[in-house]
């Protein structure tokens, strides 16, 4: 049987529907539009690198045979090491492991980082440990009374 | 006394209808059995909070959370503020027991089984509050910005870049930047004294209410015993009865805190320096020794992973397993014994004190 007032109801009913869609959808697209700022707000804007691709990392009478000293490559902490044999190496001082600062250890002739026991040999590369890749390695060209440290392009 | 008592009980039951609020603080009771001692976990992990809260406010009425400022303010509250010695060693031993007291009440929830139907949501809540109180201890331990505090936020915050898809954004979202700076101390500080707050005083909320209406869970031993009339179902009011019990643990608590910060005052170290190695013996708070170790001993690859996401995978499936613990163990609430989750407890509570142990050597 059908009753008289089964289609006008299903018209409501869909009229519903519709204009239920529109304010839901209106509705998440403003909180979308107030909830996509602040998410952006969350990450600051990049900080220029330094562009500077050598740097003056110590003066030739500063480091005895055997020893290690770290110093300021652009933001980032380095490692000049001058060998049991009187050359010079450089590398970036930052574990590849989970960015602890490493140390050169006299006593072994590798570089150290203590936050996890990594080793690294006097090419950077490791020996044992956590570490999952060498030391990125820069070169070190002695001009003068200093001693200079270049990033390779 | 007694009168005063009557006479604010009289006023409030006029407002809010006859009985209803001494009701309220009558409805629960403490069962009394062999395992009642594991109920006091709970209200000493909320009074340490409190002490938490209080010293805090404290705290902030001098501290700096800038990286030129933020080391001399800690020394200034330690070595000039009359007390602060005091004050910041009372925080900072307050906070480690207030992580051991959330470890014996988790574990004790667990091994008695007080997830179980009908209370997973208490679980629940209370799993994410241990996670919060875990990050307070993660954000303020960097907040005096000595050289430990310094790199163990740059090993933590690590960890995050190794999440899949978003690890980079997650990592500069917690640092402020690509590096650890003042940029990651302002942030921690903003999380440690607002956002963590926030978030703890409505899930402890949620989870104190949930209590209050659920009830303490008895454990099943006890309960078959009741049920099979090997034991009689005792129980004393929680208010005032078994709060005065709690007051007397507070109390003592309180005495061990003034103790010990008087006899082993919080270290503060040396001021952190980017440039400077990480210092040899550097590791982090006892309650992240395990996962410390973990880091230490995995190898740089398993089969075609990194070694550190492995680990990472590894502690948040675990993480999500054991928050998920009272639905994998769905028959504990039928009163069914579930072995294979109390070795699972087992398990997991042995990982960690070995773990830690070794840390330690």
């Amino acid at each position: 049987m059908e009753s008289p007032e089964h289609t006008p109801n299903d018209g409501v009913q869909s009229r519903r529907r519709w204009i239920s869609l529109l304010l839901g959808s209106g509705v998440l697209a403003s909180i979308a539009s107030f909830v996509y700022p602040a998410i952006r707000y969350m990450i600051p804007p990049p900080v220029g690198e330094s562009t500077s691709r050598s740097v003056v990392a110590a003066n030739v009478n500063e480091l005895k045979n055997n020893s290690g000293k770290i110093f300021k490559f652009g933001s980032k902490p380095a490692l000049l090491i001058r060998t049991p044999d009187g050359d010079y190496r450089a590398f970036t001082a930052v574990c590849t492991h989970l960015n602890c600062t490493v140390q050169y250890r006299g006593d072994m002739h590798q570089i150290w980082c203590a936050c996890h026991n990594g080793f690294y040999d006097l090419a950077g590369r490791t020996v044992s440990g956590p570490p999952p890749r060498p030391l990125e390695t820069f070169q070190v060209n002695v001009q003068g009374e200093d001693i200079v440290v270049t990033r390779s392009a | 006394m007694a009168g005063l008592y009557r006479q604010i009980l009289a006023w409030l039951d006029e407002r809010f209808g006859a009985g209803s609020v001494e009701e309220f603080l009558r409805h629960k009771t403490v069962p009394i059995h062999r395992h009642s001692i594991w109920y006091y976990f709970g209200g000493m992990t909320l009074f340490l909070f409190v002490v938490q809260v209080l010293t805090g406010i404290l705290l902030l009425l001098y501290y700096r959370p800038t990286p030129d400022d933020a080391f001399e303010s800690v020394q200034y509250i330690v070595t000039q503020v009359p007390y602060g010695w005091l004050i910041r060693s009372v925080h900072s031993w307050s906070a480690n027991l207030l992580i051991l007291a959330v470890f014996i009440h988790m574990f004790s929830v667990y091994f008695l089984k007080a997830y179980r139907k009908p209370r997973e949501l208490t679980w629940i809540t209370g799993m994410l509050l241990l996670f919060i109180m875990l990050g307070f201890g993660f954000s303020g331990y960097l907040l005096p910005w000595n050289t430990l505090a310094f790199f163990a936020t740059k090993v933590g915050t690590e960890m995050a870049a190794a999440v899949p898809l978003i690890g980079t954004w997650l990592l500069t979202f917690l640092r402020g930047g690509e590096e650890v700076t003042g940029a990651t101390l302002t942030r921690f500080f903003g999380f440690h004294v607002a956002v963590l707050p926030g978030l703890t005083t409505l899930l402890l909320a949620l989870h104190l209410l949930l209590v209050q209406h659920l009830g303490m869970s008895v454990p099943p031993s006890v309960e078959s015993a009741i049920e099979e009339g090997r034991q009689p179902a005792r129980s004393m009011p929680f208010f005032p009865n078994f709060l005065l019990r709690d007051m007397i643990g507070w109390y003592a608590a309180l005495g061990v805190l003034g103790a010990l910060a008087a006899i082993f005052p919080w270290e503060l170290g040396a001021k952190a320096d980017a440039f400077a190695p990480a210092p040899a013996g550097i590791r982090p708070e006892w309650y992240f020794l395990f996962a410390f170790q973990t880091l230490k001993i995995l190898p740089a690859k398993i089969l075609f992973l990194e070694g550190e996401l492995a680990g990472l995978i590894g502690f948040t499936l675990a993480g999500i397993i054991w928050v998920l613990v009272p639905f994998l163990d769905y028959k504990a609430g039928f009163g069914r014994v579930t072995r294979f989750f109390t070795g699972l407890g087992i398990f997991a509570l042995g990982y960690m004190v070995v773990m830690s142990a070794l840390a330690l050597r």
